[in-house]
């Protein structure tokens, strides 16, 4: 019996057009995108695919990433912060074997940022774009089931309901209570979902440098916030939006100003907090700082490489 | 132009790997849209036909398909470039520019008002037209500063050969956001974009 022969990277021969999906549909998404970055925050609808994976593990962001993605491109994917995560890992290698991109953890160097759930630690430059995998695009959907309203509240710019929901909030717990998916309004028009980030994580949208795409893939929306765009998080003037603090530091990096995972360790109650963004937590590691935990074997876990292929 | 005939040794090429070039051009037109007043390069565009230049070719042979709707400019109706754009776009052409997806104008002096293409809806405003005007160069004009979303400060552009009232259009344009077109100018194998979130202020005027 003879062993098939892999095709090579580069062949012209490959079993998909390149970066998976055809032409035509790269294009309609293309134009979706153009409109997207014209009306900032606004949902644009468009032709969403079938993707080799199951709605909810990134259809929509996958879908920007191959409509954008070009041979030049340094790629990353990250999960909830971390790049080591079985997500994160699948669709990293995904374009590296369609898209003949290389891939890389290193959040500085890469152009294109497919994110679950997370913004990187480190700021964003010119020249990199970050992709959202959106689960549920409409901010308004938890209090408005019909799209036909919904979509009419965004077109006339009708968002009383949405600050009545934060009023209730106020009024039973006392604060605002949502700490990720928390709602911002974009150049002061549309009121946009940022994706389930943690609130921690919204001030860093405004002004940032970057292109911001966000990818609906079962709800079939595109949004995008250009870069230096104005973008707030709604509150109230006695109750100002506040980020979530620790009163820890990372366990192995010290960190004391990045999004910390707890982790429990054992089943006495052990835990430890870590940086979510596992790799500003590495780059700070190699670079020496020390957490109180550091040397502990999850430490060395962390700095795990992908296993080459 | 009578439609059955299509002269095909007359028809120049188009891209020569559409994959990659179309994912080339469509990144430097998406960082352009997204950074308005930022101007991009094609260079390695393929030579479009008489009428058209090499930015205003790529993009549509980037951006345009059957699912587009486009308005051409009366000047290319039966040129060369018309079939040119027929045969490796496949669009389907208008002359209602309420009903386009695109629009290329290329006779600057008898160009259209924006508001002449379709301005949106008030819940689909990303239905409106994205209008394309070939310029003769995208500097050497008179210079604008254009401040909004994608700009950190204020950026200044220079576009030359604009029509007469240009800069009026694009303020009511910009007034009436959501509403409004989204402008490509484009300039021998240059481009920059000019979406309707973009305040322009002429210089000393």
């Amino acid at each position: 019996m003879s062993t098939p022969v892999p095709a090579r990277a580069n062949a012209p021969e490959r079993y998909y057009n390149y970066a998976y999906l055809d032409e035509q549909t790269k294009r309609m998404i293309r134009r979706s995108i153009l409109k997207a970055l014209a009306i900032p925050g606004y949902q644009v609808p468009f032709g969403s695919r079938e993707m080799p994976v199951p709605y909810g593990w990134g259809t929509g962001g996958i879908q920007l990433t191959a409509a954008i993605i070009g041979p030049d491109d340094v790629y990353k994917c990250i999960d909830q912060g971390a790049d080591d995560t079985t997500n994160a890992v699948s669709i990293r290698r995904f374009f590296a074997n369609v898209a003949d991109v290389a891939t890389t953890e290193d959040t500085g160097e890469a152009t294109i940022i497919q994110t679950r759930h997370r913004i990187p630690e480190k700021p964003l430059k010119e020249g990199q774009v970050l992709i959202y995998q959106v689960p549920q695009p409409e901010p308004l959907r938890g209090l408005e089931a019909r799209e036909t309203e919904t979509r009419a509240m965004h077109a006339y710019e009708e968002y009383g309901l949405q600050y009545v929901s934060l009023y209730e909030n106020v009024s039973t717990y006392g604060r605002i209570a949502a700490t990720a998916g928390y709602p911002v309004m974009v150049e002061e028009r549309y009121l946009m979902s940022p994706s389930p980030i943690p609130k921690f994580d919204n001030p860093k949208m405004a002004k940032n440098e970057a292109v911001m795409l966000f990818g609906a893939g079962r709800e079939k929306r595109i949004y995008a916030v250009p870069p230096f765009t104005r973008v707030r998080s709604l509150d109230f003037e006695d109750y100002p939006f506040e980020t979530q603090t620790w009163e820890e530091t990372c366990a192995l990096c010290g960190a004391k100003d990045s999004y910390l995972d707890e982790v429990i360790l054992d089943d006495a109650g052990d835990k430890m907090f870590v940086c979510s963004d596992s790799h500003h937590c590495a780059e700070r590691r190699a670079a020496g700082h020390v957490g109180p935990m550091a040397g502990h074997s999850l430490d060395q876990d962390a700095a795990l490489k992908e296993p080459a292929q | 132009m009578s439609v059955a005939t299509l002269d095909l040794s007359r028809i120049a090429p188009a891209f020569t790997d559409p994959v990659r070039e179309s994912q080339a051009v469509f990144r430097e037109v998406m960082e352009c849209m997204a950074r308005p007043g930022r101007i991009t390069r094609f260079d390695r565009a393929p030579q479009a036909p008489t009428g058209l230049e090499k930015a205003a070719g790529a993009v549509a042979l980037t951006l345009f398909d059957f699912e587009t709707l486009v308005w051409l400019d009366p000047a290319l109706a039966d040129s060369g470039a018309e079939a040119w754009i027929r045969f490796h776009c496949g669009c389907p052409l208008t002359t209602a520019g309420q009903e386009s997806a695109f629009a290329l104008v290329t006779d600057l002096a008898k160009a259209p008002n924006l508001a002449a293409f379709n301005q949106g809806d008030a819940k689909y405003p990303d239905r409106s037209t994205t209008v394309i005007l070939q310029l003769p160069s995208l500097d050497g004009g008179p210079t604008v500063t254009l401040s909004g979303p994608g700009i950190q400060t204020t950026t200044d552009i220079a576009p030359q050969g604009l029509p007469q009232d240009f800069w009026t259009q694009i303020e009511t344009n910009q007034a009436q956001f959501q509403f409004g077109v989204d402008v490509l100018l484009v300039a021998g194998d240059q481009l920059l974009a000019l979406p309707r979130t973009t305040t322009a202020q002429i210089k000393g005027g």
